[in-house]
């Protein structure tokens, strides 16, 4: 099989601003693209995967570059001419596409390095997939392959422990104040992608709920829909902090919005429970005699960059760790998409039972030495025979001339059949 | 026999807390289990100590100054033990460890002679308000540990300057938690203490208060740990001033122990 039958379309944070994202996510009916998508001709497989950060579908085509043009269009639903959209997405053919989706997989390609979350849903991606059949022997394994490499690069490495950013530094903050964040409440005040991180990465750690406070009160609700939380207007920020327990702060306002002595009152309304405030507006929206209050702590982004620089080194040290493990096994999966042609299969069987011959050969051979030479030649020439017998119609099987699903079905079946991929248990 | 057991948990106890000590510094599990285990062999050579001594003086050991202050540390031991049992709150033993030791080594200086029991304290009084006036001292203790631990980490998370604890204490919540486990176990006994010697004074010397310097200073720990909880209940006082209070009670609670006895004397002097 070739590897260039693989592609990988897709557009992701670091390609396209939220607006065009959103535009790619068929909320509405999460059944449109595998309709769409079965039907393109020369898809004979894919998987459609969609998340807050990034739009992917990885597919196999006969006729590559003609499917990619089609699922581009049906993509973008025509909004934008083939080449515009070009400027936003990102195309991977052959083996650059299955070492981006071990990358994707173990989470080095997403917008907090080593966040867990993209595992499960490139798992559900699958899920989906299958469900609709629309994968088929190329993407099983190598979808499976994905997951085993990014259950490997978790524990081979410690990407999981230490995805640094600015956003971890917060989290980390925010566990060493509440211990448990299984129940506590987030409040995103101003959208900012630095913000949307934080509240993420809060959220991948269990938060109760995530409410957002925006100036304009749209780009809350979509924010909120976002992390299945509430959108509340600006207005009400000084009310909902008596419920929240993590506020992030990014408005772009020339002024603090929030003041010490908004929240001195607060605090006993609050029984005291401890108050973790984050600034990372340039300029402060957060009065910085805050943290002289009791129980209430302030970060402005400064001090985060401090914990961050902490263990900046030990994450990239871990990170090309993580880079290595992806192409090895990115290697692994290209000698097994070599094998997946007719001629290195017919090989395989005959190595293999040519090896089960010689074995039984010499076993028996041992315990009777008083044979001459004829006669051990003439057990052998008929050994050799037998398996040639028992072989040929398999393989007369698989040369001959099928369609191209046929063919692999075909292959998938005999190395199957004959056990040559033991370690592959699906 | 006693004496050496005596010196066997002693000797014990300050291993445990060297080697708590390196697991502090070092983060290593390994030998944080050695700790562990060596503490708890400390712990049941104590109990098997208090035993002998029981069997050596004939009558229940908590009636000099270094029977208390060895039950003391007893009570903190297992106290600890306990807590760790329900719950795992990170290098706390490397703070609790050397207050054990500290109060070995007092019991260690201070005289071991068995001295006649005096007609005042033939009681079966005696057992009962000695052991829960000490344990709620335990308990007491470790709550001021937990406080000490809260101040240093609240410390490095206000001025934002990461250092020795940042990492290996607990979060704040769980250090708070851990003070309200030690305060609810700890004030009740006290609780408890107070009113069996009250009892135990009405049958001895005819009225159940007196105003004793011991029985005035107990009461004064009683209302600080009474006003801390009644704040934390009602206003939900907690972190740092809770913790505050917490080593002010306990501080109390150490002038009750030896301060009363050497400075101001006292009915309650002999113990002591």
């Amino acid at each position: 099989m070739s590897a260039e039958k693989i592609m990988i379309l897709g557009v992701n944070h670091k390609t396209a601003p939220v607006e065009i994202r959103e535009r790619l996510a068929f909320p509405n009916d999460p059944g449109t693209p595998y309709r769409e998508l079965s039907v393109i001709p020369g898809c004979d497989e894919f998987c459609f995967l969609s998340t807050c950060n990034r739009v992917e579908v990885i597919f196999v085509s006969s006729i590559p570059q003609e499917t990619e043009r089609k699922i581009r269009d049906f993509l973008f639903n025509k909004s934008m001419s083939y080449e515009e959209a070009g400027k936003y997405v990102y195309l991977h053919q052959g083996e650059a596409a299955i070492q981006h989706l071990f990358r994707v997989g173990a989470s080095l390609d997403s917008m907090i390095v080593g966040e867990p979350q993209i595992l499960g849903q490139l798992k559900q991606a699958y899920r989906d997939a299958t469900e609709q059949n629309c994968t088929g022997m190329i993407l099983n394994r190598l979808l499976h392959k994905g997951f085993s490499v990014a259950k490997r690069i978790r524990t081979e490495t410690g990407i999981g422990s230490s995805a640094v950013s600015i956003s971890y530094a917060a989290v980390e903050l925010a566990k060493k104040i509440f211990g448990n964040l299984k129940n506590k409440r987030a409040m995103l005040v101003g959208a900012g992608e630095m913000a949307e991180l934080a509240a993420q990465h809060l959220m991948n750690q269990g938060v109760a709920e995530v409410v957002v406070a925006n100036r304009t009160f749209e780009r809350a609700v979509n924010l909120a829909r976002c992390f299945n939380g509430k959108a509340v207007s600006l207005e009400e920020l000084i009310p909902q902090l008596e419920q929240v327990d993590i506020m992030i702060s990014s408005t772009g306002s020339p002024d603090i919005i929030l003041h010490s002595s908004d929240v001195k009152p607060l605090m006993r309304q609050r029984r005291n429970r401890p108050l973790f405030l984050i600034d990372i507006a340039v300029p402060r929206d957060l009065d910085p005699k805050l943290n002289n209050l009791d129980n209430v702590y302030l970060y402005g982004i400064d001090d985060l960059n401090n914990v961050v620089d902490i263990n900046k080194a030990e994450r990239d040290k871990e990170a090309v760790r993580a880079e290595r493990i992806v192409t090895e096994e990115t290697l692994k999966f290209m000698l097994w998409l070599g094998s997946m042609e007719v001629t290195p299969t017919i090989v395989a069987i005959r190595e293999k039972a040519d090896a089960i011959r010689k074995a039984e050969l010499e076993k028996t051979l041992s315990g009777m030495g008083h044979l001459s030479d004829e006669e051990t030649k003439a057990i052998e020439k008929m050994t050799a025979a037998m398996m040639n017998k028992i072989l040929h119609h398999p393989i007369v099987y698989l040369k001959k001339d099928d369609s191209h699903k046929d063919k692999k079905v075909k292959l998938a079946f005999i190395r199957k059949l004959f056990n040559l991929d033991p370690d592959n248990s699906e | 026999m006693g004496y050496l057991l005596f010196q066997v948990t002693l000797f014990a106890y300050i291993l445990s807390t060297g080697v708590y000590m390196v697991y502090f510094w070092s983060q290593r599990k390994d030998i944080r289990t050695v700790a562990r285990i060596i503490l708890i062999a400390g712990g049941l050579l104590h109990t098997a100590y208090i035993i002998v001594r029981y069997f050596e003086a004939g009558h229940t050991p908590l009636t000099n100054h270094h029977e208390a202050v060895s039950f003391f540390a007893w009570s903190m031991t297992w106290g600890y033990l306990s807590f760790h049992w329900r719950y795992n709150v990170r290098n706390f033993g490397t703070f609790v460890s050397p207050l054990i030791t500290i109060l070995m080594l007092i019991a260690t200086f201070s005289s071991r002679e068995i001295t006649p029991l005096p007609p005042a304290l033939k009681s079966a009084w005696l057992p009962v308000h000695a052991s829960i006036a000490i344990m709620a001292n335990g308990f007491l203790a470790l709550a001021f540990c937990g406080g000490i631990m809260y101040l240093l980490q609240e410390r490095e998370l206000k001025k934002k300057r990461f250092g020795l604890f940042y990492t290996r204490l607990p979060s704040l919540e769980a250090l708070d938690n851990l003070n309200n486990h030690c305060l609810a176990v700890g004030f009740p006994l006290l609780t408890l203490g107070i009113i069996t010697g009250s009892i135990w004074a009405k049958q001895t010397w005819g009225a159940y208060w007196q105003w004793d310097p011991k029985e005035t200073w107990s009461l004064i720990t009683w209302f600080l740990y009474a006003a801390l909880l009644h704040q934390r209940f009602t206003v939900g006082w907690r972190g740092r001033r809770a913790a505050i209070m917490t080593i002010v009670g306990f501080s109390a609670a150490m002038f009750t122990l030896w301060g009363v006895t050497y400075l101001l004397g006292g009915v309650h002097s002999y113990v002591g």
